[in-house]
């Protein structure tokens, strides 16, 4: 059944050179010439390093892909996860012969036309319609084609109104959508997309996915998905390959890739804390000191039962004296959803800590046991106060925990020990009436 | 079975390439982003101007007076006998206007497009392309006003009686794709060196200034030989000077026509468009990693 793989990547690597082009440039040009003529291979293929965005290298070469390989079978969606700077565009460049790679190849049975970003080739001066054609033609499209699916286009685009007017006119979202609706009626045996969902408003997005569903389901089209969104990821794709540093690592079902993907981000913090002022993030109004998760012992950790109770202390130099601070937490799951917000201010005292003199404060919020369900959440740390609305400082990501069920009968799930949906597990409260049936 | 398997990819994506691998089957699929370029470009470039297309011949007209009244009155270079010297530099200016646009058109074609070539795949010749197509349309306009002051010149006035067309018109087609050959394939050089350096695209600017200096386009060629022989070799062997005193010969029936030095420039022609083409295929691969 080798027939199956429609597209197949071999040992795909690509090398860039940091910094600005300038003489040393030139000099490498000729030293590589000089390689080439005389046969060898290039000299500066040898040395490059792991494309680690944050760490501080020795090198000028990098790597932003090394020895990539997968195969994608006819009619599959697959999803393509990795963190920022992990080499999904630069791997989608080269899937659409926008760039060469390095070393290696790619072979294809079928055409591939991408969907890198949307509005490529809009010229503001011309029409919808004209944008259209001349999109659809850049696309890969023909004419002829074109004004087959001009009428769909136009309705899908949801811009009748406007398709005689100049783009230039239009709003960035109209913009947007018209250039989905155009993208989304290609017919390539193979489509490349790239977070073209983050945009257009809600109603749109879900047209847009609804759209991705039928495409690759109905259609039977091949797709291959870049996203940062693992809602759609795990709504249209059933196989992913996970990227770090330009290498892949994990391969195989969406949700597995998924949780791999989270967990790299996640390394799971019960504190972080800032030694001095002058170090912390926030301005002149409030400091952020320290914020941490702690059991009802005052004993930092990471991991809870998911019957146990959560705090989350959060410690920050209150330099306000106009205006009552107040700390805010967000709670997010492993999908990017913030399950709920919840603010310092809801504390009956709040006002007599507030606006007086120059203080730390410290205030604690309570997570009660048998609220949230199973897996890895992360918490947003900000301070800000309300009326006026400023935000004296946010961050993202500060922390994290995570969420098991090891009860046997006391947690919400009872003995039952399979599956259990929703995003959050509360223990509600029940109440039973019973009536005899008297025959 | 596998070995079956492994002749049928379709195509394959890999850092080795031919000197030339130009395909024409999918260049001739992608014909209708050709002709939409070409649209746009036409239809767009005088958006919002209350002259419209009128720019088209308000440019070279201009140009043609400013030339006569600096060179024929003020210098008194000769346009040759019987010729209004108007008429005389509206042609020059009209065939090197094409050339220049051409080249001028195409010289930042990675540049200009680094926006949509980063984003899709499709053959990059076709923009270099479209442009050459556009500019021919120009060129058509222009030499449409070209015609319509020289049955002017002969009819109304007695002032070109000279000025007879020569058989040789009939190959005038041939002497269009020459300077469309050249303009593409210097404006694909120029292009393609400037994704790395930019400096060739500061040379551009003036150099395209000096050229037309060294083109014929105010002076016909014998002029120049006769005044500064020892400066004749400058612009004897220049191939858009060759093709401006051809286009004068056959049209004005002035100038000089050497079959020598027209094969000449057919082989320039040629070998200029090909060394373009090889290093424009060399360039758009890994162009938007460098510019």
């Amino acid at each position: 059944m080798n027939n199956d793989v429609i597209l197949k990547a071999e040992n795909i690597s690509k090398q860039y050179r940091l910094g600005t082009i300038g003489t040393g440039t030139i000099s490498h040009d000729l030293n590589r010439w000089w390689n080439k003529i005389r046969g060898k291979e290039d000299p500066f293929l040898k040395i490059g390093e792991r494309n680690d965005r944050s760490a501080k290298g020795k090198s000028d070469y990098v790597w932003a892909l090394k020895d990539i390989n997968f195969e994608v079978r006819r009619g599959e969606v697959l999803g393509i996860i990795g963190k920022n700077g992990a080499g999904k565009s630069t791997l989608l460049k080269i899937l659409s012969r926008v760039t060469g790679p390095t070393t290696g190849n790619i072979k294809t049975r079928g055409r591939i036309a991408s969907l890198l970003e949307v509005g490529t080739g809009f010229h503001p001066e011309m029409t919808g319609r004209e944008n259209i054609f001349l999109n659809g033609a850049i696309l890969g499209m023909t004419k002829a084609e074109v004004s087959l699916k001009l009428n769909e286009i136009v309705s899908f685009s949801g811009c009748e109104r406007y398709i005689d007017t100049p783009v230039k006119r239009y709003s960035s979202g109209m913009k947007v959508r018209l250039a989905f609706a155009v993208a989304a009626h290609l017919e390539p045996d193979i489509l490349v997309v790239d977070e073209v969902l983050a945009v257009g408003d809600a109603e749109f997005q879900k047209k847009a996915i609804g759209k991705m569903q039928d495409i690759s389901q109905g259609e039977g089209r091949t797709v291959l998905f870049v996203s940062h969104d693992m809602n759609a990821i795990s709504k249209l794709t059933k196989r992913a390959v996970v990227l770090a540093n330009g290498s892949v690592s994990y391969q195989g079902p969406t949700d597995k890739a998924i949780t791999e993907y989270l967990n790299e981000f996640k390394t799971k913090k019960a504190i972080v804390e800032w030694e001095s002022i002058e170090d912390a993030p926030g301005n002149e109004y409030a400091k952020l000191k320290s914020a941490s998760i702690v059991d009802e012992n005052n004993k930092l950790k990471s991991k809870f039962n998911i019957t146990d109770d959560i705090y989350i202390n959060v410690e920050y130099w209150d330099l306000n004296l106009d205006y009552n601070n107040t700390a805010i937490i967000h709670l997010i799951n492993e999908m990017g959803q913030t399950l709920f917000a919840s603010n310092e201010f809801v504390a009956p005292n709040w006002l007599d800590f507030h606006s007086q003199t120059k203080s730390i404060i410290k205030s604690k919020c309570k997570i009660p046991g048998n609220l949230l369900a199973e897996g890895v959440f992360s918490i947003l740390v900000a301070v800000g106060n309300y009326n006026p609305e400023i935000i004296h400082l946010i961050k993202k990501d500060l922390l994290s925990f995570e969420i098991y069920d090891h009860t046997s009968g006391e947690g919400v799930r009872g003995p039952y020990v399979g599956k259990w949906p929703g995003m959050m597990r509360p223990m509600l409260h029940w109440e039973i009436e019973k009536k005899d049936i008297i025959e | 079975m596998s070995n079956n398997s492994k002749e049928d990819w379709l195509y394959t994506i890999s850092p080795k390439h031919k000197l030339i691998n130009f395909n024409f089957k999918e260049i001739w699929k992608y014909k209708d982003l050709l002709f939409l370029f070409v649209k746009r470009d036409v239809i767009t470039l005088y958006k919002q101007t209350i002259l419209g297309p009128l720019w088209y011949l308000i440019q070279p007209l201009f140009t043609s007076i400013i030339f006569t009244l600096i060179f024929n009155k003020l210098a008194d270079i000769p346009p040759g006998d019987g010729i209004h010297p108007f008429l005389f530099n509206l042609s020059g200016i009209t065939a090197w206007n094409y050339f220049k646009e051409c080249l001028v058109g195409t010289s930042d074609t990675f540049k200009k497009n680094e926006n949509i070539f980063g984003k899709v795949y499709f053959p990059r010749v076709i923009m270099p392309m479209s442009v050459i197509v556009s500019n021919l349309l120009k060129f058509g306009i222009q030499l449409l006003v070209f015609v319509g002051f020289y049955l002017f010149f002969s009819f109304f006035t007695d002032k070109s009686n000279n000025a007879i067309p020569k058989i040789s018109l009939i190959a005038f087609p041939i002497l269009v794709l020459y300077m469309g050959l050249l303009g593409l394939g210097l404006g694909m050089i120029i292009s393609s060196m400037t994704t790395k350096y930019r400096d060739l695209s500061f040379l551009v600017q003036f150099g395209v200034q000096l050229l037309m200096y060294g083109s014929a386009v105010m002076y016909p060629l014998s002029y120049f030989k006769e005044k500064l022989p020892n400066y004749y070799w400058l612009i004897e062997w220049n191939p858009i000077a060759i093709i401006i005193e051809t286009f004068r010969e056959m049209t004005l029936g002035i100038g000089s026509l050497d079959v020598s030095k027209l094969i000449y420039v057919t082989i320039i022609s040629i070998v200029v468009f090909l060394i373009g083409l090889v290093i424009f295929n060399k360039t758009e691969k890994s162009f938007i990693d460098t510019i």
